[in-house]
């Protein structure tokens, strides 16, 4: 990276950090000046205190709940890109398939969570697991076909006329032109899998983990240590996203490539 | 110019959906003989079937009726043996490959060696002035110099035979000038035999050894016209003779509006 790509990243970076604390500073203002009681609305340091406080437990927690996000997230990507290719391979799947889990989207799948609990059982984390991959499976699934299916007519064209077959049409078009695609569909699910782990835990499982902990800690009117574990949540759930566009970035250079200006007019 | 066929097509139908509700003729009786080393374009109004005989000829699309023979066999054997380079409206070149990677890709699936590879992208990107491009990817570069690349990538291979549909119909009237100037150089250098496809009566007669003029419904052969206007340069594009084969063609395509 060179000064002039660091002075720009930072440029980037700077207004959303500033905003950032501009807010958490008006948060603990408004806390102070208008007498909010902490259980209502506690203020940012004190988070901060229970944060500390409760370290141990917190950090306990975040990991059980992280090792759920990322179970999730590896068996809803890996059955969520395995479907995709299925649909490419046979049309007539493809047509079926693909309004059906449109469709199933659209449902809160959270709400599945008593049932996966009661089909898989409480005591481990298999059920939650389950949630989180389903959550998964259908963005990923969706995005990943589309890519696969959605090639310029030209395109398939242009590789026919090079008599190449289908699996080399696949190599060489589909699966690169999925990438983007599927890095879209990766940046939606990672911080979802967050969400859909922690909702999964309200409704049952080992006390351990965060979304036990918000519950049970909100119970006992203990708000703080429930919004310190919000925080470790929101930790995760960020560098989750942040990963996700680092795979980007990565898998597709050629989307941050910058326009040319036209140099030569001959 | 050979006086050997490159392409005999005889009593060619094609018909899209037949014996269903929405059947339709594209092509009817369809008879075109294409010289080696020839330049002829295909034009017409739209849905006279000019595109589709072009797909025809690259074996993309089989004939409902009839033969295409390309290099004295079938056009299917010709694509096989890889004997077509295709140029598109669209570019068509693949985001994710640099643009030296783009012109390589016939070539790699062709099974030519990585050193090889390289030594003919670089030449190819000569020919078409783009020589300090390869590594760059397509998006960064302008719609003209995306088509460059994709005619680099189409004659990468030295194809006998290009195969052009409307390749210059989304750039800019200057850049396109620039461009046939460009292609006429290129098809000089290497005696490919070329397949044209344009709406653009200027385009067609300044490229053309012959045009084909196409009526629709069913797409038809309504005449062929042959072009003589030697050497092209810049200046041809005011010269009577420019004019008067332009004038040619419109009036076909005046005849082919009327029998409408």
């Amino acid at each position: 990276m060179n000064l002039n790509t660091f002075k720009s990243r930072v440029s980037v970076l700077w207004p959303p950090i500033a905003v950032g604390i501009g807010i958490l500073a008006l948060w603990e203002g408004a806390v102070i000046l208008f007498e909010i009681r902490e259980f209502l609305l506690p203020k940012p340091s004190s988070i901060w205190g229970e944060l500390r406080e409760n370290w141990e437990v917190l950090r306990h927690a975040g990991w059980e709940t992280g090792k759920i996000s990322l179970g999730g997230l590896a068996i809803g990507i890996f059955a969520g890109v395995l479907f995709a290719f299925f649909a490419t391979l046979f049309r007539f799947l493809n047509e079926g398939l693909t309004p059906l889990a449109v469709a199933v989207n659209a449902t809160p799948i959270v709400a599945l969570a008593p049932i996966f609990n009661a089909w898989f059982g409480v005591t481990g984390s298999v059920s939650n697991q389950l949630v989180v991959a389903t959550v998964v499976f259908f963005p990923v699934f969706i995005n990943t076909a589309k890519g696969l299916t959605e090639v310029h007519v030209n395109e398939i064209e242009l590789m026919r006329s090079y008599a190449a077959g289908d699996w080399t049409i696949l190599r060489e078009v589909r699966i690169p032109n999925a990438l983007p695609f599927f890095a879209n569909a990766l940046r939606l699910v990672a911080p979802l899998s967050v969400i859909a782990a922690i909702v999964a835990e309200y409704f049952g499982g080992p006390q351990d983990r965060v979304g036990n902990v918000i519950t049970s800690n909100a119970g006992l009117a203990r708000y703080d240590v429930a919004w310190a574990a919000i925080a470790v949540a929101s930790a995760f759930g960020l560098s989750l996203f942040i990963g996700a566009l680092l795979i980007e970035r990565v898998s597709t250079p050629w989307k941050s490539a910058v326009q040319l200006e036209e140099t030569t007019k001959k | 110019m050979s006086e050997k066929n490159a392409i005999r097509i005889s009593d060619v139908d094609k018909v899209f959906n037949e014996e269903r509700d929405d059947e339709v003729i594209a092509l009817s009786n369809i008879n075109l003989d294409i010289k080696e080393g020839e330049f002829v374009s295909l034009i017409g109004p739209s849905g006279c079937g000019k595109s589709t005989l072009l797909r025809l000829i690259g074996d993309l699309l089989e004939p409902t009726q009839g033969s295409v023979e390309v290099f004295g066999k079938s056009a299917h054997q010709a694509r096989i043996d890889q004997d077509y380079g295709m140029v598109f409206q669209h570019a068509g070149l693949f985001d994710w490959r640099r643009v030296a990677a783009n012109i390589e890709l016939p070539l790699e699936l062709h099974g030519w060696s990585k050193s090889d590879r390289a030594t003919r992208s670089q030449e190819m990107l000569d020919l078409v002035k783009l020589p300090d491009f390869g590594g760059y990817y397509p998006r960064q570069l302008s719609g003209g110099m995306q088509q460059r690349v994709s005619i680099a990538r189409a004659l990468s291979f030295k194809p006998k035979l290009l195969l052009m549909d409307e390749p210059f119909g989304a750039l800019d009237e200057m850049t396109r000038e620039h461009m046939q100037i460009e292609l006429l150089r290129i098809w000089e250098e290497t005696g490919t035999t070329v397949v044209f496809v344009t709406h653009s009566i200027p385009e067609a007669a300044f490229l053309s050894n012959r045009v084909v003029v196409l009526s629709p419904r069913p797409g038809r052969v309504h005449s062929v016209i042959d072009v003589d206007l030697g050497q092209r340069t810049e200046s041809t594009r005011e010269d009577p003779s420019f004019f008067g084969a332009a004038t040619e063609i419109r009036e076909a395509l005046r005849a082919v509006e009327e029998q409408e």
